[in-house]
């Protein structure tokens, strides 16, 4: 039996052609969009990965660090490295900012980790160049994204650093590239004042009588220089040795530290189910509509293509054409919409997913899943379609 | 031999008392009102009237496409129709039993005239090398064979209607109906058709009705059934040879 459904398409196959690739654009659009989801929670994946941390440690009863601020003393981790089971621990300071360079803003995550041995939870796992950090101030490794050159001074706030290292997938859980700078130099930025805030605040301590007590010297200035003293972190990165359990050494640091501990677990669900959810959720509204979409437009693709067909549909129906037979032709016609129109959109999403600012990750499982979608639309669509041409009298090739 | 003759005495198509009301109550609307008719194997016969008679109603009721209101229907000496019995498969009736000639062709344009021919076999279910062997043979009984391979829009009028008359031969069916075959075509060109129409009758012995308005091939059929509200009555042809 003939084929009639490709026989109509390469009768018109340009006209189907750029239908399909009309489809396919939109098909790209609800990719990238699955793609854009998938990439925000890649961020935060291996923001965690990345760290090189079993727990976070955090101001109490917060969330802490990186959806929730959190300020800890940076000496308590000599009490955490006590603790059965802690292998290694690490200071880390987080903040975003905007950043200067090259005459326009690009938004980072400052990252402060303590340099004093490699490896240290918090510091970047590996260097796609330069070297590991080895001054106590003023140098930097950058996520590649940042667009800092091996070598660069860049001016973050009141201070230069030179670029050493370059690191890559190294973002915040918002996708914004990580400039790791050491610990010190983090905690200045994040917590110290600038100077006029510092001439302010003393002249306010000054004046309050509570700290400027004639009958108590040196009172004064202890509460004054305890304003220019940066000794807070935002989390201490808790690396545990082979075989413990983490969440008994997180019971145990919030029994006895009076802190918060999140496992690995724990934090994912943070980031990924918390931080995320109201975004997961909006794109899902997104995808569903462009879903929606595309079912109208493809309906009304082959709904347009099968009206056009009446009269042929009317003879094939008059010289004995089965239902099935034409119901097939249109079902074809319809999937092999869906599928020109999948892989140009796959293609498409693969070209410009790179151009966008955040990071787009188009996994293999969402494309096959999303093929056998389109496919799933495609013949639900067509059954709008097929009922018409059910529904054309084969009285209509005689004369009507 | 002998089933032809056999055949030859059976009516290709018997119509005793068809009736086709359309709609109920005060807006029913008698179109055929007691049509009798016998048509012959190998005949040609013309069915004429003015708009609004009947013609195409008759046309569908007999073409298996509508279903009469009463009366008595056999195709080839089987009854497909008698006062609200049918058969069960008029679809597959029509594909194996009756050809259609339209007005306009009507072929399928994203076929090729082979496969437009063949298509007839493969939906009655031959396999594709034997249906293009019959219609490329049916092609060279209408001297079209040599656009086997063109597409439909590569024809000429006159080539399109006969590539479309051998589409409804392409099943060996015992009963072509033709609506306004030569209508879009002019003198010389529809007097070829009908010419073929006649040898192909004579050939296959099938019995062909010619709806047709067109005063130059009138003349040529021997029979004629005038139609007028809803009554046919048989008159002789003068049978004009083309």
């Amino acid at each position: 039996m003939i084929n009639l459904a490709s026989r109509d398409v390469l009768h018109g196959w340009g006209k189907f052609l750029f239908t399909g690739v009309g489809l396919g654009l939109l098909i790209g659009a609800t990719l990238t969009m699955g793609g854009v989801f998938r990439g925000m929670v890649d961020d935060g994946q291996v923001l965690i990965d990345n760290s090189g941390a079993d727990l976070w440690v955090v101001q109490q009863g917060t969330l802490g660090p990186y959806a929730e601020p959190s300020s800890l003393r940076d000496d308590v981790w000599r009490g955490i490295a006590g603790i059965e089971g802690v292998a290694e621990t690490g200071n880390a300071a987080y903040l975003t900012i905007q950043m200067a360079h090259n005459g326009k803003d690009t938004r980072v995550m400052i990252v402060g980790i303590e340099v004093d041995r490699p490896n240290r939870p918090g510091a970047p796992p590996y260097l796609i160049a330069g070297r590991p950090i080895l001054q106590g101030h003023y140098e930097a490794i950058a996520d590649e994204r940042a667009g800092l050159k091996l070598g660069e001074r860049v001016k973050i706030r009141r201070h230069d650093y030179t670029v050493v290292g370059l690191t890559r997938r190294m973002v915040s859980s918002s996708g914004d590239p990580m400039i790791f700078v050491p610990l010190k130099d983090a905690q200045e930025i994040q917590f110290l004042k600038d100077n006029d805030a510092l001439v302010n605040e003393r002249a306010r301590t000054a004046a309050n009588p509570a700290f400027n007590r004639p009958g108590v010297p040196g009172l004064l200035e202890a509460a004054q220089a305890s304003a220019t003293q940066a000794r807070s972190v935002n989390t201490v990165l808790v690396r545990l040795t082979p075989g413990t359990d983490p969440a008994t050494v997180a019971n145990e640091i919030q029994r006895w530290k009076r802190l918060t501990a999140y496992t690995r677990a724990q934090m994912e669900d943070i980031l990924i189910a918390k931080l995320i959810a109201t975004s997961a959720k909006q794109i899902g509204m997104f995808l569903v509509i462009l879903a929606v979409v595309t079912a109208a437009i493809v309906a009304f693709i082959i709904y347009t293509m099968t009206l056009a067909k009446v009269r042929e549909i009317a003879v094939l129906k008059l010289i004995g054409a089965k239902n099935r037979i034409i119901a097939g032709m249109i079902l074809q016609q319809s999937l092999a919409l869906g599928i020109i129109g999948f892989l140009v959109g796959r293609i498409a999403a693969g070209l410009w997913g790179p151009a966008f600012p955040k990071y787009v990750l188009l996994l293999p499982g969402d494309a096959v899943a999303g093929f056998a979608i389109v496919l799933t639309i495609c013949a639900l669509a067509s059954s709008v379609a097929i009922r018409a041409a059910l529904a054309i009298d084969p009285a209509e090739a005689i004369g009507g | 031999m002998d089933r032809v003759d056999k055949m030859d005495n059976i009516p290709a198509i018997k119509l005793s008392g068809l009736k086709k009301r359309y709609g109920t109550g005060d807006a029913a609307v008698d179109a055929l009102k007691g049509v009798d008719m016998t048509i012959w194997p190998g005949e040609v016969v013309g069915l004429v009237g003015p708009s609004g008679s009947g013609k195409s109603t008759l046309l569908k009721c007999l073409g298996a496409v509508i279903e009469p209101t009463a009366g008595r229907m056999e195709l080839a000496g089987d009854v497909i129709y008698e006062d609200g019995w049918k058969i069960p498969d008029l679809r597959a009736l029509r594909r194996d039993r009756i050809g259609f000639v339209f007005q306009a062709p009507y072929l399928i344009p994203f076929l090729d005239v082979t496969d437009n021919v063949a298509l007839l076999p493969m939906l009655a279910g031959q396999d594709n090398a034997s249906a293009r062997k019959r219609a490329l043979e049916l092609l060279t009984a209408l001297d079209v064979q040599h656009r086997a391979g063109a597409q439909i829009s590569q024809l000429s009028g006159g080539e399109q209607q006969r590539v479309a008359i051998a589409r409804s031969l392409a099943n060996h069916a015992p009963i072509i109906l033709a609506d306004e075959p030569t209508a879009p075509l002019d003198s010389e060109r529809a007097l070829t058709v009908v010419r073929i129409l006649n040898d192909l009758a004579r050939e296959y012995r099938t019995a062909i009705i010619v709806v047709t308005h067109d005063e130059k091939i009138i003349p040529t059929f021997k029979r004629i059934y005038h139609i007028r509200d809803g009554k046919t009555h048989e008159e002789a042809g003068e049978g004009r040879s083309i």
